[in-house]
């Protein structure tokens, strides 16, 4: 594998490469991640395609998980509202990774950092899916498989992550740990500016609102 | 036609944006006023029931015959056919014979004791309790003493204050709750005494405090009122058990008893409920979606506020527990499991409503409830409804399940919001051995651990009579890539064979 650097021109097959590179990465993240990007293995659509299989798995995990694990209350379950509770830590922690790292020396791009991202959320789907469909043949003495698997996946995915970062921005072991830590109070901020733009946004609207309903009222 | 459609159309469309627009925003109406009789389900979730008790009738002093009018009644006991109601405020207790739930025979009125050691009247009793030999044991709290007497209302012997150094000197006893058990041994609520209930022996002598409510505390509230100065600690709440509210011994002998949450100990679900074995250890079962506090929203509405205030309990001899809420005036039933069978009541003027409600018992499967403030006492007989719940349980407990089920199945046609018959009709389909049915039933209502019995019993079943075609499967699965793998390494022998290589060239 580490030796196979030589150009793929088909991009049907450098696309299927680039897919087949993911399980690579997370067995080996180190070198992986290190070819991710500077060897150019990785590609933006395979990226997107895991990133799509994570959404995927994860709404077919609320029809098809056992009612043993994962009980939906489907009156109140916006899918989007769900979707976003991926997409928008991820965006954040994309948009955050970067802004900071750019600061201090860090190489890796905006478009490479979702790349690495995207690609370290393999192992969700990977093991997600296999174990949604053993979660319909258990009972509730044997459940501990389940959640030690499942909590498992979500392990690998967070050390690849870091693992990526590390190697995306060709940082040491305790710079990258202190970035990440980083990058974690860097999201926070990001909500609370968030949060505060949009109760100011949502004001500034409802006054113009009330101001219409006023002159709707007089006239 | 078709244009004077399109102009309806386009005008109604207007006027829904205009009214949607102009509406003011319309609070929505989340309350529990939808219908007296009500349930929770999985999700705690409000919803609606048929109706499992109805009033019957309402005793006032006037239905009862009573020249004296009832006075802050406190305290209700039912033996037999006979029910006991204390007129705290009257310091007198009355004998009641049940004719049937719509009528109520004063059979005496108990003011007074013949040969007593102390007073001959009573003073405020606030409970009484009666033993298997026929003797009364009247917790004569304005004279700090339960008193035992026989059923001719001979004096026999009193229990007071008991001699422990822990205990306050300066504490007058004051016993609220009462209740005995088959060998006349007697346990009591004292106000102000929160070590748990005080034993007596059947000889009189007092053997100490049993089942006090465990300590609970946050790090929160610890770390503060280390922090606190004198004054700021003393208006916080202590770390101590909180007393009792009520007891009620049950037909095995088994104490029940209720407390009052706080809203920390609701919020944590804790059960307001506890269940004594003669160690003094709770052995309640709790194997509800819920814990047995009563109701689950505590917010304010209607004027209250905070959790159930568990009251008084009773429990039917189909083990099923009824308690009594006094901040909301609700009566709320357990079956054995800890899962709520009923919720219903209300605070009110109207019959089966409560102003505050103060004691309940049970004759069969009617249910009495005293209202101190408005003095009477509410008879409920079970409506259609709850009689066939109580059947579908009873059949289930003596083991006809077939029979269980049909019942639960009534239930679900009467009521499809009710989520003990959909786990009520599985349990009896599992005990028929009929385990694919009942798996659909479990898990329409979130029940795992009957669904795994059942799923466990149909895997081992579906094992057992695919067991060749598995094995078969196996094999294949070792075998064809093992002489896959053989004939290929044959056949590689073949070509590269000396002999063969020595003809291809030929």
């Amino acid at each position: 594998m580490i030796a196979n650097t030589k150009t793929i021109d088909n991009p049907k097959d450098k696309y299927l490469d680039s897919l087949k590179f993911a399980l690579y990465c997370i067995t080996h993240p180190l070198d992986g991640f290190w070819d991710l990007t500077h060897e150019k293995r990785g590609t933006y659509a395979a990226a997107n395609t895991i990133l799509a299989l994570t959404l995927l798995i994860r709404i077919l995990k609320l029809r098809y998980t056992s009612f043993i694990f994962l009980k939906v209350y489907w009156e109140d379950l916006n899918i989007f509202l769900y979707l976003a509770s991926i997409l928008f830590p991820l965006a954040l922690w994309v948009v955050g990774n970067w802004g900071l790292t750019t600061l201090f020396d860090g190489k890796g791009k905006l478009g490479q950092v979702y790349m690495a991202t995207c690609y370290a959320l393999t192992p969700y789907p990977l093991v997600q899916f296999p174990l949604m469909i053993f979660s319909n043949f258990v009972t509730v003495e044997e459940a501990e498989f389940y959640s030690v698997l499942s909590t498992l996946s979500l392990v690998w995915a967070a050390l690849l992550v870091i693992a990526a970062m590390g190697q995306i921005h060709e940082y040491s072991a305790g710079k990258n740990l202190l970035f990440t830590v980083a990058t974690l109070f860097a999201m926070l901020v990001m909500i609370f500016i968030l949060m505060i733009f949009f109760s100011m946004i949502s004001q500034g609207v409802a006054y113009f609102i009330s101001l219409a309903k006023e002159f709707m009222f007089r006239m | 036609m078709r244009k004077k459609n399109f102009f309806l159309k386009t005008g109604m469309a207007v006027l829904a944006i205009a009214t949607a627009f102009l509406q003011p925003v319309q609070v929505e109406a989340k309350s529990n006023e939808n219908s007296y009789t009500y349930n929770y389900d999985y999700w705690g979730d409000y919803m609606d029931s048929a109706d499992f008790y109805n009033p019957c009738k309402v005793f006032t002093s006037t239905e009862l015959g009573l020249d004296l009018k009832l006075k802050n009644p406190q305290g209700l006991f039912a033996d037999g056919n006979t029910l006991y109601l204390c007129d705290s405020g009257n310091n007198r207790i009355i004998e009641l014979n049940r004719v049937s739930p719509e009528q109520l025979e004063v059979v005496r009125v108990i003011d007074s004791i013949k040969g007593a050691k102390g007073s001959e009247t009573l003073n405020n009793p606030t409970d009484i309790a009666v033993s298997e030999d026929g003797n009364l044991f009247i917790a004569d709290q304005g004279n700090a003493r339960i008193v035992k007497v026989d059923k001719d209302l001979n004096y026999i012997m009193e229990f007071v204050k008991p001699t422990d150094n822990t205990l306050d000197p300066k504490l007058v006893f004051q016993p609220s709750k009462v209740t005995v058990d088959t060998a006349e041994r007697v346990y009591c609520i004292a106000t102000g005494i929160n070590k748990g209930l005080v034993k007596y022996e059947n000889d009189g002598s007092f053997s100490g405090f049993v089942g006090a409510t465990p300590v609970t505390f946050n790090w929160t509230d610890y770390i503060w009122k280390k922090l606190a100065s004198q004054e700021q600690r003393a208006k916080m709440e202590s770390f101590v058990p909180t007393e009792y509210e009520n007891i009620y011994m049950d037909y095995e002998g088994f104490i029940y008893t209720t407390r009052a949450l706080t809203e920390d100990q609701a919020g944590d679900d804790e059960s307001a409920v506890r269940k004594l074995n003669l160690m003094g250890n709770d052995i309640l079962v709790k194997n509800g979606d819920w814990s047995v506090m009563g109701d689950l929203y505590i917010g304010s509405g209607g004027g209250y506020e905070g959790p159930s205030i568990l009251t008084d309990v009773t429990v039917l001899d189909n083990d099923i527990y009824v308690c009594l809420d006094r901040n909301r005036g609700r009566l709320f039933g357990y079956d054995d499991q800890g899962r709520l069978v009923f919720a219903f009541g209300g605070n009110g003027n109207m019959d089966g409503y409560f102003r505050r409600p103060s004691a309940i018992d049970h004759i069969g499967h009617e249910l009495y409830v005293v209202d101190s403030l408005d003095c009477s006492i509410t008879a409920f007989v079970p409506t259609s409804f709850g009689e066939l719940v109580y059947t579908a349980i009873d059949e289930f407990d003596k083991g006809k399940y077939e029979e269980s089920g049909a019942a639960w199945q009534e239930v679900m046609n009467q009521n499809g919001n009710y989520d003990l018959a959909y786990i009520g009709i599985g349990r009896a389909l599992l005990r028929q051995k009929d385990y694919k049915e009942a798996m659909k039933y479990f898990e329409l209502k979130y029940d795992e651990d009957n669904y795994s019995k059942a799923y466990k019993q149909y895997r081992k079943i579906w094992v057992e009579e695919h067991i060749v075609w598995i094995v078969v499967i196996i094999l294949a699965l070792l075998l064809v890539p093992i002489s896959i793998g053989r004939i290929k390494s044959i056949r590689h022998e073949i070509d590269t064979a000396d002999i063969f290589v020595v003809e291809k060239k030929g």
